[in-house]
């Protein structure tokens, strides 16, 4: 009797948004009555426009078939799918993919390997290394070596990790906590929610380096309430660690004691700021708060507490596990190591590209991401998310690195990379800029509560005409303001979408006027 | 349902910050929270009738009023405009005559706005009861809506 045939069919919410439930259910159906085979629910290797990307274990590694529809199925296992056979949706072992082989996977080094609820699996590739030699160093070691690899803040302020933890560490306290900010609400952002499906265990072991390295006790993952998926997995992963020991009282048989909670925001894009995700999590209104108080000294329930992003979290366990200089050996300048962009919008081959810092803007888009999916010519491309510029593709040649970025007044943000074809209107985008932040602001500060208001109708005068040369001082006038006066990024970045559009693409604000 | 209301008081009590993880349970439960809760809840948590009233109306997952058997949820940011979600959400609320926030008129159907369903490579990106959609179209939703409304 053969043993049976490993299958890997994604369980990312990607994935199963194109049909990868349907797929497993006829792979498994087929089975039934045919070979037997072991149906692994893997995360998404992040080659999204091949999701559903099914994988079979042979002989030659892993073998790719995708994007596998349903009706496919039978066909597939006709051909000897089974075997790694021949069929036009046949991509050859996934790892040589140059889409993947031209990528340096840290963080995502396991996400669309392993079975992410299998704690096992997380073992057996490399998992928990970090936190075995973390548990045995004293912690202000542990921070140093963080601040040694140069891990800069992946959620977009790019602050750097170990010094944020040098200061909880010193902080005074009977009670710290660690908080994962995972309210990834930026559009063209998804690497959070796909690291959490992927490879939770690997959050779970950051966040508890993080707690022996600043002294803390309990840690929350605040995740935002559109990513079911994510707070299903994350829950099995802590309940599993919990299990081995992993988590709780004692972890490792070591002294370290650390009790860890999934919390669900519900539908506030402003909780993604950490202090109002703070507020959030307190279960107030979330309001912002101004700062100082920093978190580090006066964060959850006014105790010390490290804020960090998921990313972030999650590049700790490689580098306690490989050591800084491994992980600072990658990126340019002062962005050191990796950064996991995401390629979103209208592009042709849309995912995860994790490498170095210092790649092009170009490289990424027209490289990896093959222009857009509309065939159309690429006009615009927005980075960072909501708050981030948009940039021409003159603008291609700019490495992607924290200061080349803020050099020409944009931002790196979470990496997200969103693409508009030549239909775009770059009024109407500078306008849903305003109205975006309009709709989400927490209404704390006057300058992003009204001025976003304000920001809509001005731009809509513009764009009709009227006044236009009075209309473009009062709308300059207004961004410097909102830029100026705001109390957090949501009202003091808004600006920076609206005059980049305005800055870039000046003929879109005259279609109307005279 | 008072009684009920405080019964998942009490077992999220000892979590710090209970009131959100209370909000969400009282929500799955009903579908939504009642107004008459707000008070139940503010006395077992020691907090104002304020205090929880503005939590609840800060969040936009918490809803006061039932919404449809089936809440749809068009993604209605950039990476979905894009690839042409503005033109998805204007035939969607054609076809099902209601605007963003609102259900329609037989109780089938609730349509909301979401910036950001994290699918943002495979847009544009649709919810159709508590379900994810990637690469939506028109057809493909209309098909979607009507398999919905010929359910019971």
């Amino acid at each position: 009797m053969t043993s049976p045939v490993t299958v890997y069919v994604p369980c990312d919410s990607s994935a199963r948004s194109v049909g990868a439930d349907e797929v497993a259910d006829r792979i498994s159906a087929a089975a039934a009555s045919g070979r037997a085979i072991r149906l692994v629910r893997n995360g998404s290797r992040g080659l999204l426009w091949l999701e559903p990307l099914v994988e079979v274990l042979t002989a030659d590694g892993r073998i790719g078939y995708g994007p596998v529809q349903p009706e496919d199925v039978d066909g597939l296992l006709a051909s000897g799918m089974l075997d790694g056979g021949d069929h036009p949706l046949r991509l050859g072992p996934v790892e040589d993919l140059p889409w993947l082989a031209d990528q340096t996977r840290l963080t995502f080094a396991r996400v669309g390997v392993v079975d992410p609820r299998a704690a096992d699996d997380y073992q057996s590739h490399g998992g928990l290394r970090g936190l075995q030699r973390a548990v045995e160093m004293a912690p202000a070691d542990v921070v140093a070596e963080v601040t040694r690899s140069g891990l800069r803040g992946r959620g977009g302020a790019g602050f750097p990790t170990g010094i944020k933890w040098k200061t909880v560490l010193e902080a005074e306290g009977d009670l710290k906590f660690i908080c994962c900010n995972a309210d990834e609400g930026d559009s063209g952002t998804f690497a959070d929610r796909m690291l959490m499906e992927g490879d939770p265990f690997s959050l779970v072991e950051g966040m508890t380096i993080a707690a022996h390295a600043v002294g803390a006790t309990e840690g929350y993952i605040y995740i935002r309430s559109e990513y079911p998926d994510a707070v299903a997995t994350m829950q099995v992963a802590i309940d599993s660690a919990y299990a081995r020991g992993w988590l709780g009282a004692g972890i490792l048989g070591s002294a370290l004691s650390f009790d860890l909670f999934v919390r669900v925001g519900a539908g506030a894009y402003i909780c993604g700021e950490e202090t109002s995700m703070l507020e959030s999590l307190e279960g107030k209104r979330g309001v912002i708060r101004a700062k100082p108080p920093i978190p580090a000294l006066e964060g959850l329930f006014g105790r010390p507490t490290v804020v960090n992003n998921v990313l972030s979290l999650a590049a700790v366990p490689s580098i306690l596990a490989d050591g800084a200089n491994a992980y600072s050996d990658q990126g340019v300048g002062r962005s050191r190591g990796t950064q996991v962009f995401q390629l979103a919008g209208n592009i042709a081959r849309g995912g995860i590209v994790e490498v170095g810092f210092g790649i092009t803007l170009g490289e990424l888009v027209e490289g990896f991401g093959g222009g857009t999916r509309s065939g159309r010519p690429v006009r615009a491309v927005q980075v960072g998310g909501p708050l981030g510029a948009y940039l021409a593709t003159s603008q291609f040649a700019v490495p992607m690195d924290y200061e080349a970025f803020s050099a020409i007044g944009a931002m790196v943000g979470h990496g997200g990379i969103v693409v508009f074809d030549d239909t775009v209107d770059m009024a109407r985008q500078a306008r849903f800029a305003m109205e975006f932040c309009a709709e989400e602001s927490c209404g704390k500060c006057t300058p992003c509560r009204i001025g976003a208001v304000r920001g809509v109708e001005v731009i809509d005068k513009i764009v009709a005409g009227v006044d236009r040369a009075d209309n473009l001082v009062l709308l300059d006038d207004l961004c410097e303001l909102m830029t100026e006066g705001s109390l957090c990024a949501m009202g003091g970045l808004t600006p920076v979408p609206v005059r980049s559009a305005l800055q870039h693409f000046p003929d879109d604000f005259t279609t109307g006027g005279a | 349902m008072s009684e009920r209301v405080r019964e998942i008081v009490a077992a999220h009590r000892g979590e710090r910050g209970a009131l959100m993880p209370i909000l969400h349970a009282i929500q799955a439960e009903y579908g939504h929270i009642d107004p008459t809760s707000i008070p139940v809840i503010a006395e077992e948590l020691n907090l104002s009738r304020a205090d929880v009233h503005g939590v609840v109306t800060f969040y936009k997952d918490f809803k006061q009023q039932s919404p449809g058997r089936t809440t749809v949820r068009i993604c209605r940011a950039e990476a979905c405009q894009s690839v042409g979600s503005d033109a998805l959400a204007q035939g969607v609320q054609a076809r099902l005559g209601v605007g963003f926030g609102e259900t329609t008129t037989d109780g089938a159907v609730s349509l909301e706005a979401v910036y950001c369903l994290g699918n943002c490579a495979l847009g544009p990106s649709v919810e159709v009861g508590g379900r994810l959609y990637g690469r939506m179209d028109a057809d493909r939703l209309d098909a979607l809506l009507s398999a919905d409304r010929s359910r019971p």
